[in-house]
């Protein structure tokens, strides 16, 4: 199991093994820790560690420098066992500056180690980060914390003095130094760096030899100077056998899409109006023309969602990728792809709100909106995705969904997924399940609401089928003949067609699973969504102890698996944890009416491991 | 069976449905419907390949006449249905019916993105200058001050012109018709069938029931003539009972001026000569104010550029050609792997 902790074992006195270890970088917007931190990811990866990152940046573009809104970060969990968040307190922290240090320093752990750039706390950003005239690395209030303040500023010049290189270029190599130092601390190689460094300046051999110089200068650092007591090294995680990549969710997510178009055989439009944190789907998408993949970057949210629900009425995979307020405005077209059943995937990667909210940060709050916010009796599928890499898989069976049922899908991610990375075993193609799909062509008792017996789907007869010209729209249709019909009885039969349609999916979805623990009992935790990792871990660890706990992930959240209230009424109590001030739990509560309870969080980030563990142990003390 | 339809010997039969019409009797849309399925035919595209697409309100309830695919969509967003249909199946004929209120008002930023993308399909507006299917409020062509169910003391918006509007989205093709003159209105329509790109066409409606006699003063056959101008290209911008009025360009002012031809007027080589191709002189004719000047009606501007749908198309088959159909197995393994 998974213990972030920097457990030392007895080997060389420089060198100590660790199961664990939890790392952040954190700086200002301009000063490159995104880009460090996957560089140090790449090098966890190809050590074979498990792993887990999360970057944190503001939604300002470039924030004035030196302000504490302006700070970026990135964390990365990585391990000699199987990692399932990117951890709760970092075991180090490196500020490259005074604004950095501060909005961070009340994570890291008590004595965890703390890399600063003593070269950025002068008075003016020291200023600007709220210290005032105080300079914590002088006023001993860092004491507690095994505190390495080095210039790295100084260091980062002298190292790159020869490059010719100006004064502000020269600034910007020193998160390669700081990358340095860090892959010495936990043993790394630099190669995969200075190749990715070669290939990413490469038009500029200048700053190829400055970041390599800066990058071999950080790591000899950590090398020459004493300060360091430890080296650290974290061994292999036994991982399934296979070949890997680093995924993020939106990454898997735009791959899932392609797929699922390639396994229909169905070329595929995407809608899409930028917006974060959903804009990475409609970027990966648009590069992949070649897999018959058209993007369109559209005026707005609601003209993104109606291309797509126009493709999809003329025969391709419609797609639209959005977030919570972009949602909002889509609402109409929604209601009329339901009204008209047709397929359309719509990916919510949910953000803070109400309203613009946090559009940078995490939550799971868009739940109701996505399955009852529309007017009227307005029926639909609701999927979720519960880490980065299942974003590939949810994304498959939202289109699946969408085909078989004539109608529109919903696959709720998050900020947290969409960002997050993961390691992510590459399926083989040829073992993907092709989805079926067929398009009317026959004209003998055709109409556009004549339905498959089974599914209820109506029948999809695309324009340019001989023989089968009709018309749809937003105004109700006659259930035997699809022509207009405001008749009182029609309308109540097609609401409740409509809405069969959807309950029946629960017979072509899995059976909701135990993901930890036993089957009965006397706790169940029911998570859903990005919650995934935190959750498990945190269950595991009450179990590792003794505590009767077991945890439940749905992905399945309208209709719910058919055989959820069973698996619910087995246990004594039901926890729900959620990014939000308790979603899931109304539903659960009144489609089931067991007193399930809430466990709700909605500050823009994820849970910790130890705030779900605490809750556990309170529950099943009382 | 439509399938054994020759796309040459199409008749206006094939094109009407056996749905009751739902509009008012006394209608413009009638004409319209008549002359747009007295037109279909002679394109040569089989009802199967064309499809229908619109919003909301009385115009909107066009498709459903029509006995092609058609599409009756959501208030003010047929545009962006019609440009998901064309690039998901670029060999559909795809025409579009909207009206003032669902194509100015609700639906003025679908449109306008549409006519600048130029997405190969063909529009009419139906403008009657007031709400009909609400039942008579103002809309966004209404004349200043108008009074309406929901503007008692006169409306304080001032009105746009459909054409003018379209042509600073930059359309690629823009003309005006009225509902009665039947075969003005079916030339335009041929012109616009067959213009690739954009196809702009504002169509001047009579609501008989909320906003009647709205173009009485300009389209009545005793006033006709002298206050309506035909424009055609390549030909002079004459009107009048006896073609003795035309259009000058006053060179200091910048601006167009009414012109008396003949000897106690001006020679009739000063009168200016429509050119379609030319943005500003179609401005200037969309924006003529009425009555000093008469309305325009015509192709006032059309011109050809890369189509929407065509560009994605061309990018598509050049990304296929280059790479190869996309390899999906490869696609996964992108960037660093590692084995274990």
């Amino acid at each position: 199991m998974a213990s972030s902790q920097i457990v030392p074992t007895p080997q060389t006195p420089s060198q100590q093994v660790v199961r664990a270890a939890v790392v952040r970088f954190v700086g200002d917007s301009g000063d490159g820790m995104q880009i460090t931190g996957d560089q140090f990811t790449v090098a966890a990866a190809l050590a074979r560690n498990d792993l887990a990152t999360f970057p944190d940046f503001p939604a300002e573009i470039r924030a004035p420098a030196g302000t504490t809104y302006g700070v970026s970060g990135f964390q990365i969990h990585f391990a000699a066992d199987h990692v399932y968040t990117p951890g709760d307190a970092p075991d180090v922290l490196v500020a490259m500056n005074p604004a950095a240090l501060k909005t961070n320093l009340r994570d890291l752990k008590k004595g965890g180690i703390l890399i600063v750039n003593s070269g950025a706390f002068n008075a003016a950003n020291l200023k600007k980060a709220g210290y005032g005239e105080k300079n914590p690395l002088e006023d001993g209030s860092l004491e507690g914390y095994a505190l390495l303040s080095i210039d790295i500023t100084k260091q980062t010049q002298n190292a790159v003095k020869d490059s010719g290189l100006s004064n502000k270029e020269a600034n910007r190599c020193k998160n390669f130094w700081t990358l340095g130092l860090m892959f010495w601390i936990y043993a790394r190689p630099l190669e995969p760096t200075i190749q990715y460094i070669e290939q990413k300046y490469g038009k500029r051999a200048e700053l190829v030899q400055a970041n390599i110089a800066a990058l071999k200068a950080g790591h000899a650092y950590g090398e020459t100077t004493e300060v360091f007591q430890n080296r650290y090294q974290v061994p292999p995680a036994p991982v399934e056998p296979g070949v890997y990549r680093n995924i993020s969710g939106n990454a898997a997510t735009a791959l899932g899409l392609v797929a699922a178009a390639e396994l229909a055989n169905r070329e595929m439009v995407l809608g899409a109006y930028p917006i974060t944190p959903a804009s990475d789907v409609l970027h990966e998408l648009s590069k992949l023309k070649s897999f018959g993949v058209t993007t369109v970057q559209a005026e707005d949210e609601i003209a993104a969602v109606c291309a797509a629900i126009g493709a999809s009425y003329a025969g391709n995979l419609g797609v639209t990728t959005t977030s919570g307020p972009g949602m909002a405005l889509k609402t109409e077209a929604i209601g009329l792809a339901i009204a008209v059943e047709l397929p359309l995937v719509i990916i919510d990667v949910q953000r803070g709100g109400p309203s613009t909210g946090l559009p940078t940060k995490t939550e799971q709050a868009d739940l109701l909106q996505a399955v009852y916010g529309r007017n009227s009796e307005a029926p639909l599928c609701v999927l979720s995705a519960s880490t980065p890499g299942e974003c590939f898989y949810m994304a498959i069976e939202a289109v699946r969904l969408a085909v078989s049922y004539m109608t529109p899908v919903i696959l709720l991610t998050d900020g947290y997924l969409a960002n997050g990375a993961e390691p992510w075993k590459i399926p083989n193609v040829a073992d993907l399940p092709k989805i079926e799909l067929k398009f009317r062509t026959d004209p003998v008792g055709f109409h556009p609401f004549v339905r498959d017996e089974k599914t209820l789907a109506r029948a999809w007869a695309i324009p340019g089928t001989p023989g089968l010209v009709h018309r749809i729209g937003g105004l109700e249709k006659d259930y035997d003949s699809g022509h207009i019909s405001y008749a009182p009885e029609n309308h109540e039969r097609m609401c409740r067609v409509r809405a069969a349609k959807i309950a029946g999916i629960a017979e072509d979805v899995p059976e909701q699973a135990i993901e930890v623990g036993n089957e009965s009992g006397k706790l169940l935790v029911l998570g859903w969504g990005s919650t995934y990792g935190a959750i498990r871990e945190a269950v595991e660890r009450s179990r590792a102890r003794g505590l009767d706990v077991s945890h439940a992930h749905v992905r399945y959240l309208n209709p719910f698996p058919k055989n959820l209230g069973d698996l619910l009424r087995r246990f004594d109590r039901v926890l729900v944890p959620e990014l939000n001030l308790g979603q899931l739990v109304k539903m659960i509560r009144s489609q089931y009416l067991i007193p399930a309870e809430s466990l709700p969080k909605v500050q823009g980030k994820p849970f910790r491991i130890e705030e779900l563990e605490d809750k556990i142990r309170k529950m099943l003390e009382s | 069976m439509s399938n054994v339809i020759d796309p040459t010997r199409l008749t206006k039969k094939d094109f009407e449905t056996d749905q009751d019409v739902r509009w008012c009797p006394g209608c413009g849309d009638y004409s319209i419907l008549a002359n747009v399925q007295k037109v279909m035919p002679e394109l040569g595209i089989l009802p199967e390949n064309m499809v229908w697409v619109s919003g909301i309100g009385c115009s909107s309830r066009f498709p459903y006449y029509m006995n092609t695919y058609g599409f009756h969509t959501i208030h003010g967003r047929a545009p962006a249905f019609a440009t998901g249909i064309k690039i998901a199946n670029p060999e559909l004929s795809v025409w579009m019916a909207t009206g003032d209120g669902d194509g100015l008002s609700i639906g003025g930023n679908q449109l306008m993105h549409c006519l600048r993308r130029n997405v190969d399909i063909k529009i009419l507006l139906f403008n009657n200058r007031i709400y009909g299917l609400t039942k008579g409020q103002y809309s966004p062509t209404s004349e200043f001050g108008k009074v309406t169910k929901s503007t008692p003391y006169g409306s304080a918006d001032q009105p746009l012109d459909p054409a003018s509007f379209a042509l600073g989205a930059n359309a690629s093709f823009v003309a005006r018709s009225i509902d009665t003159e039947a075969a003005h209105l079916s030339d335009v329509l041929r012109r616009a069938a067959r213009h690739s790109g954009s196809a702009f066409l504002e169509i001047y409606q009579n609501c008989n029931v909320f906003n009647d006699g709205a173009f009485d003063s300009f389209r009545e056959k005793d006033v006709r003539a002298e206050r309506t101008i035909r424009v055609e290209h390549g030909k002079p911008l004459l009107f009048g009972a006896n073609n003795d009025k035309g259009l000058v360009l006053n060179t200091k002012t910048f601006a167009l001026e009414v012109r008396e031809v003949g000897p106690n007027g001006v020679k009739p080589e000063d009168v200016l000569v429509h050119d379609e191709t030319n943005p500003m002189l179609a401005y200037m004719l969309s924006k003529m104010p009425y009555p000093e000047f008469p309305v325009a009606l015509g192709v006032l501007f059309a011109v050809l550029k890369p189509t929407y749908d065509g560009t994605l198309r061309e990018q598509k088959a050049a990304a296929k050609a280059k790479a190869g159909k996309g390899d999906l197995q490869k696609l996964l393994r992108g960037g660093a792997t590692w084995e274990i």
